[in-house]
């Protein structure tokens, strides 16, 4: 499946200062990266720490600009077809192959490719056990996927799959990619199926399916993911565990309840579980622990901030919380030009008509050469002022194209937020565990000082001293286990970060040049249909001057 | 901006009228200077008419004098009564509600439209001879509201009531007598007029609404064009180094065509929208000559009418040796001077108008043309502007991804 290769597995050189003075300063030279447990047969994470080589990346990865920058036409399923735009125009904007920063990028782009692409929408009716006749009515979509990445074993698959399946894909990812810029799936709209037409809203619902599925196929780790593999291929149900599976959460939960009610000392955090974040049902505890731990750091001043360990990415986050206003306000506004330039287009196109209108007219009804004259004159200028109106719509047409970027790494920023919070929960998991070990520890010295009073010691006392040394050394290693998944996941921000930058710059040069060339190209057209009217009217302007 | 004179023959220039050195009949006229005159619901405009010419009539070879638009409306609405069957060149709207705004583009428009007015009666061969055109481009301020409040009173002169009058009573007596149409030609020439210009006004207006909506898209891109560019220069400050600078570039440019776009806007709205708003008043103009004809046809029919009848009691009078016999003759005599009169002044508006409807067609093929002129080539500029603007970035962006 996976080789190790592939992955980002780095060896650090940084020891990660955590604010617990009861940390040792270890140094953790591997992490344990998610990947490599999954190749492993197994889906609990960190069940056994592999150690895997640091490998550095031979291979830049694909950009984000081969799934950015859609492809022109619905039908159109390769991201590296050239773009069927102006012929007259350079292929500037051509996914970006054409430049040469990008085109270390094609080469590889080419060795590796996922094409996804979703159609044929057909209604299926749920088969229901409930009383009531006619089950529930949904909609499955055709899943086709090409591809050459060795991991598919094989190349052409298809499948079924309804929004639910995008959904379940959806969670299980930002379960296991904590850390990555996970493109945010299509919103369930709920209110929108309920007020939109159907066909209307599920050919809205395909497009945005296929265009989430295509950025998931773009991103070089998650392309390789066995989620989105197993999502791709594999036929029938979808066999990936729900995160709302919630009957055996529900049967573990009822299991540790007692214990985590009536608070025993022996309700630690699994090790496995320390790298999940906490969620309902049955880590109660687990959450109430975390949030009086980030209420203490809140109170306890300064100290216990997190996140002022990395100057650089506290940096980061700040520039990018900067960027993401600045996109929103340009995204508006490339909206509000569009809309402008559409109406020109439009009215433009209604002024030709009118003028069309009133030659026909003049023409039927002259009585004089005079008028005869007029209406020819009229019909020139409404044939160029028609076609003006239909180069405008088509350069706006294409205006829409190129500063979709915009909105594309807004949607982005959604997906850095998620990974952000990921690190602050996973650390505010290890803050919490270094405090539980710390008053495990306070405890066991004072129970260690009140048994050396008595001689012998009592054996009750020497039971719970048992059980919270027990306790002590799985706190500890849930306590390893929660730090190297918060050092695996700021490793991942940190590789993103700096493939979101490197890729935005490559993608924002393509958006810029594009609109650009699209400007001139269109300006040119319509500025020659107008030259040529102008000169045919030359003689007005002598006449009356 | 362009502010151009479309009239032809004697036409004025925007500032001051031109002084041909040619003894041959002249009179150019200007209107300029617009001032904002009183405050609040009183304000008004004033412009300053500048008149040269060498007409005996007139006193002196430059005059200048201050007029405001309700002195236009009195010259337009004299005109109209004494020069019937004559196009007479229609005046901007009264807009009650602009005034109070007072935008410059307003003032502006508004000034360009009743220079235009003017120079078409004084360059017409007939209109530039009224007395009245005389008064209005040479009688002092005092004289000229004088006229003015005489005629636009509310109360009008004691013949206008008599006319009304005799209106409601030829109605009263047409119901009576079962002649509730009224009495119309039948000239199919003219019907065939009739129904062009009723048809023609719907046309143009129509494409003068949207050539109005025109003006305001260009407006609303340059706005979002500024304010696009806005929004990415600050985009660019977020990124760094050189991509930063492509954003800034962009952003600048952005604003320097959004100027341009705004800058077309007016042109299109003075040198092509104005004339096509020109031209819809001009046949609502006709339209009003054309009613003055049908009263002078209706007038002249019903006193051949009355003629008729009075004939006819004539003659009884005559069989019956009556004494009443020499004042029907006197009566009779003097209904078939007024029927004469109707009659030749019928006939008078036929001619004029169908001289002033081929001056008219020819008139309006050059105004249409230059408007057109004016339009292809404000937007070839705009859009060879555009071009250019963008074209220039094309190295810098290059340079940026290359780097």
């Amino acid at each position: 499946m996976m080789g190790p290769d592939n992955h980002r597995v780095h060896s650090s050189e940084e020891s990660p200062q955590l604010d617990s003075d009861s940390l040792s300063s270890n140094s953790f030279s591997t992490y344990k990266s998610v990947f490599t447990s999954l190749s492993s047969d197994s889906h609990h994470p960190l069940s056994d720490p592999l150690f895997s080589p640091p490998s550095p990346q031979s291979l830049p990865p694909p950009s984000y600009s081969d799934v950015v920058i859609s492809p022109l036409h619905d039908e159109s399923h390769s991201f590296h077809e050239p773009n069927e735009r102006d012929e007259n125009v350079e292929n500037f904007n051509n996914n970006g192959i054409e430049h040469d920063s990008t085109e270390l990028r094609v080469s590889e782009s080419a060795i590796e490719y996922l094409k996804v692409s979703v159609s044929k929408p057909q209604k299926e009716v749920e088969a229901s056990n409930s009383i009531v006749p006619g089950g529930n009515k949904y909609f499955t979509y055709l899943i086709t996927t090409t591809t050459n990445i060795l991991e598919y074993g094989g190349s052409e698959f298809v499948v079924r799959r309804r929004f639910r399946d995008i959904v379940t894909l959806s969670d299980r990812l930002s379960e296991v990619y904590r850390g990555f810029f996970i493109p945010p799936r299509p919103d369930k709209s709920v209110v929108e199926s309920q007020v939109m037409q159907k066909q209307e809203f599920v050919e809205q619902r395909r497009v945005a399916l296929e265009k989430y599925l295509r950025r998931l196929a773009g991103h070089p780790v998650i392309r390789k993911s066995d989620e989105l593999r197993v999502f791709l291929q594999v036929q029938g149900k979808l066999p990936l565990p729900t995160s709302t599976d919630v009957a055996s959460r529900m049967l573990d939960g009822a299991v540790n309840l007692p214990k985590q009610l009536f608070g025993d000392s022996s309700s630690v955090i699994a090790p496995q579980e320390a790298v999940q974040p906490a969620k309902g049902g049955r880590d109660l505890l687990r959450i109430f622990k975390e949030l009086k731990q980030s209420v203490a750091n809140d109170w306890g001043g300064s100290k216990k901030q997190v996140e002022d360990d990395d100057k650089e990415f506290v940096e980061k986050k700040e520039r990018l919380n900067v960027l993401e206003v600045q996109l929103g306000n340009a995204s508006q506004q490339a909206e509000a030009l569009v809309k402008a330039q559409q109406d020109m287009g439009e009215t433009m196109g209604e002024l030709g008509l009118a003028f069309l209108k009133l030659m026909k007219f003049e023409n039927q009804e002259a009585s004089f050469n005079t008028q005869r004259a007029r209406a020819a004159d009229m019909k020139n200028v409404a044939t160029a002022t028609v076609k003006a109106s239909r180069l405008y719509r088509e350069l706006n047409a294409q205006t829409v194209k190129h500063l979709d970027t915009l909105h594309e790494y807004m949607g982005l920023m959604l997906a850095v937020h998620t990974a952000f919070s990921d690190r602050s929960s996973a650390l505010l998991t290890v803050q919490t565990l270094l405090t539980e070990l710390s008053s495990l520890h306070s405890r066991a010295e004072r129970l260690d000082t009140a048994s050396s009073k008595i001689f012998g010691g009592d054996k009750s006392r020497n039971r719970k001293g048992e059980e919270l040394k027990e306790a002590i050394r799985v706190t500890e290693d849930a306590k390893n286990c929660a730090i190297r998944e918060y050092e695996r996941i700021k490793e991942n921000n940190r590789t993103e970060i700096q493939r979101l930058d490197k890729e935005r710059k490559a993608d924002f040069i393509n958006m810029l040049k594009g609109f650009v060339v699209n400007q001139v190209t269109y300006s040119e057209k319509i500025g020659n249909e107008w030259a040529k009217i102008a000169e045919e009217t030359g003689g007005y302007a002598k006449e009356s001057g | 901006m362009i502010t151009t004179q479309r009239s032809i023959g004697g036409g004025g220039s925007t500032q001051s009228p031109r002084s041909p050195q040619s003894s041959q009949p002249y009179l150019s006229v200007s209107v300029t200077e617009p001032a904002k005159m009183g405050n609040g619901v009183q304000a008004y405009i004033s412009y300053k008419v500048i008149t040269k010419t060498n007409f005996p009539e007139y006193q002196g070879a430059e005059k200048i004098v201050i007029r405001r638009y309700s002195d236009f409306v009195w010259l337009r609405d004299r005109l109209f009564e004494k020069f019937k069957g004559i196009f007479i060149p229609p005046l901007p709207e009264k807009s009650t509600v602009e005034k109070f705004r007072f935008s410059a583009e307003f003032i502006e428009m508004r000034r360009q439209a009743l220079d235009i007015f003017v120079n078409r009666i004084a360059s017409h061969h007939e209109l530039q001879q009224s007395e009245d055109l005389r008064i209005f481009l040479q009688a002092d301020e005092q004289t000229m509201e004088r006229a003015r409040t005489q005629e636009t009173g509310i109360f009008k002169k004691p013949s206008d009531f008599m006319q009304i009058f005799k209106d409601v009573q030829s109605k009263v007596s047409d119901v009576v007598l079962g002649k509730e149409k009224p009495v119309e030609e039948s000239n199919p020439e003219y019907e065939k007029l009739k129904n062009y210009i009723f048809e023609l006004e719907n046309h143009l207006a129509e494409a003068q609404k949207h050539a109005y909506r025109l003006v305001k898209r260009h407006r609303e891109l340059g706005q979002s064009l500024s304010d696009f560019g806005k929004a990415v220069k600050l985009l660019g400050d977020c990124e760094g180094e050189a991509l930063g600078k492509a954003f800034s570039e962009l952003g600048a440019k952005s604003e320097i065509l959004a100027i341009k776009l705004q800058k077309e806007a007016h042109h299109l709205l003075m040198n092509f929208e104005e004339p096509l708003k020109d031209y819809v008043r001009a046949v609502q103009s006709i339209k009003g000559t054309m009613v003055e004809r049908a009263n002078a046809f209706r007038q002249q029919c019903e006193l051949a009418e009355t003629v008729k009848l009075k004939e006819i009691d004539l003659n009884k009078l005559r069989l019956m040796r009556s004494e009443k016999l020499l004042d029907a003759e006197h009566d009779y005599e003097e209904l078939k001077t007024e029927c004469e009169e109707a009659t030749r002044k019928f006939e008078n508006i036929v001619r004029l108008m169908s001289e002033e409807i081929v001056r008219f067609q020819e008139q309006k093929t050059i105004d249409m043309g230059l408007a057109f002129h004016e339009f292809a080539k404000g937007q070839a500029h705009l859009a060879n502007s555009i071009a250019d603007a963008w074209r220039s970035l094309l190295p810098k962006l290059e340079a940026c991804s290359s780097s």
